[in-house]
């Protein structure tokens, strides 16, 4: 049985061009499936870390720091991803560099992945912040001031009372995000990053098998999402324990 | 107009919108922007303007269309057609937009033209081009999307209203067309809004197969006169521009229908 389909990766049989190694292109494509999961774990940790700030600030900040946050979600949201990641793809360094240079140090070429891992980070922060503020919003206002009235302290209030019972509401939102994340390191494609994409658009122009190669990428996506969709929907479970059933989850 | 600008009237606004309009002021006064005669004369800007709101215009009413069909397969249909609804809303879903143009593009356009009787066919004048395959893409991609929140919506509308209407006897497409069509857009049309911005912002991404939008021109304009930044900050404040028509017009639909949902 493992022999017969061990075959099939054979050069010269049907999946000849998908064997892990050299001619075939196997390991390529794995490896920029790679890369593609890392930008966008790398990708998902910054905007998390932009949302939760994001939320705090839009919900409990001063005014100024409410408009900021605001403006911030508006222009990110309202302008296409592939824009902003051309803009800040050339800004980041160029900022970098006369930083760099107005503090009498040399200019530095950047590293391309903790770059495009910024870019797309700050894009997913926008819709992060709103996720995490919607459902911070939809903790019943009656909880937080029980809390306050035992005195607690705002981090304590945060972690035990706000955090427990906005993760129900915020799994859904987050799940989403975590797909488009996946989706958005395609974007990375066009400014030439090796990740899945561009290494199947290489691989199908180079062996003129366009079928074979877009049909396993797209199988490595949906395997990604497929996977990731029943992940969050276990922990969706997790955050909802206690709580009354509702319908929901998974791609 | 007094009472609108009231929530304007705060000093730390006033100093942010003083920063916006000396940006503004120092992006217009510093940088580069003689090449937007040339380009706006030679009718390029106009020219991808047109496709870009073509492309989103066409593919949000077919890709509705569809959309409706495929969350009603789901929602009530017999398993053959609930089914393959739901598989092609889970693969269009689950997959890059980027890979699916390419797709369609590389690989079933590199497929037609082996056949010689579809190199002589009246079909090959639009085969040959890059914008069907754009607007099939963009198409199934929105389809795909909202037929996923159009399930949503047709399951949300409360069961006595249909079982109602059958009690009264209407048919079924008439049930469909007079009551269940009709609830579901008004519970779906929030969403839908931020989903025609999602769609917008999925255009550009034609212009890695050749056609000429918005986003081509400004790529056309960088690599003509070696001007980095101004083409893509020109190209951002249009996009924002068109944004915020969409939401315009999607707060003046919301207002239109009358949003009481029992």
């Amino acid at each position: 049985m493992f022999d017969a389909i061990s075959h099939l990766f054979d050069p010269g049989q049907a999946l000849g061009l998908l064997a892990y190694a050299p001619p075939g292109w196997g390991g390529n494509l794995l490896a920029g499936l790679g890369r593609s999961i890392e930008i966008a774990v790398g990708a998902y940790a910054v905007g998390l870390t932009i949302g939760i700030f994001g939320a705090f600030g839009k919900i409990y900040g001063g005014e100024v720091t409410r408009d900021i946050f605001g403006i911030y979600t508006t222009v990110v949201r309202a302008v296409p991803e592939l824009v902003e990641i051309l803009i800040l793809y050339y800004l980041v360094p160029q900022v970098v560099n006369s930083i760099l240079l107005s503090f009498g140090y040399d200019r530095v070429s950047l590293p391309q992945m903790p770059v495009g891992i910024l870019v797309l980070g700050v894009v997913l922060g926008a819709y992060m912040t709103e996720v995490l503020r919607g459902s911070i919003l939809a903790v019943p206002q009656g909880q937080i001031e029980a809390a306050r009235a035992y005195g607690m302290p705002p981090l304590l209030l945060a972690r035990r009372i706000i955090f427990p019972q906005m993760m129900a509401n915020a799994i859904p939102g987050m799940a989403n995000l975590w797909l488009n994340a996946t989706k958005d390191t395609a974007l990375l494609a066009v400014i030439g990053f090796n990740e899945l994409t561009l290494t199947t658009m290489q691989g199908a122009a180079t062996t003129k098998n366009y079928f074979v190669f877009f049909i396993a990428a797209g199988l490595m996506y949906l395997v990604i999402s497929i996977v990731s969709g029943r992940f969050f929907a276990r922990i969706e479970r997790w955050a909802r324990r206690g709580q009354p059933l509702v319908r929901g989850g998974g791609i | 107009m007094i009472a609108a600008l009231r929530p304007m009237m705060k000093t730390h606004r006033l100093v942010m919108l003083g920063l916006a309009v000396g940006a503004v002021a120092w992006c217009a006064y510093a940088l580069r922007w003689d090449w937007i005669p040339t380009y706006w004369n030679n009718g390029l800007i106009l020219t991808g303007l047109e496709t870009t709101l073509s492309l989103l215009a066409f593919s949000w009413t077919i890709g509705l269309f569809f959309a409706i069909w495929l969350g009603l397969a789901q929602a009530s249909g017999p398993w053959y057609l609930a089914l393959p609804a739901k598989g092609f809303c889970s693969l269009i879903r689950g997959t890059p937009l980027l890979l699916q143009l390419w797709f369609f593009y590389y690989g079933i356009g590199s497929t037609f033209q082996q056949f010689p009787w579809i190199r002589h066919s009246w079909a090959w004048t639009y085969l040959r081009e890059a914008w069907p395959y754009a607007l099939m893409t963009l198409t199934l991609s929105f389809a795909g999307y909202e037929g996923e929140v159009m399930r949503g919506a047709f399951l949300g509308v409360p069961k006595g209203q249909l079982e109602s209407a059958r009690a009264f006897g209407m048919t079924r497409f008439t049930i469909l067309r007079r009551i269940w069509l009709p609830q579901a857009v008004q519970r779906v049309l929030p969403t839908l809004g931020g989903e025609t911005v999602l769609q917008l912002k999925a255009t550009p991404l034609v212009a890695t197969i050749t056609v000429v939008d918005l986003y081509n021109v400004s790529q056309t304009v960088r690599q003509d006169t070696y001007v980095i930044y101004e083409p893509l900050l020109l190209l951002a404040a249009v996009y924002m521009a068109i944004t915020g028509v969409i939401v315009l017009i999607f707060r003046w639909l919301e207002h239109r229908v009358p949003s009481k949902v029992a």
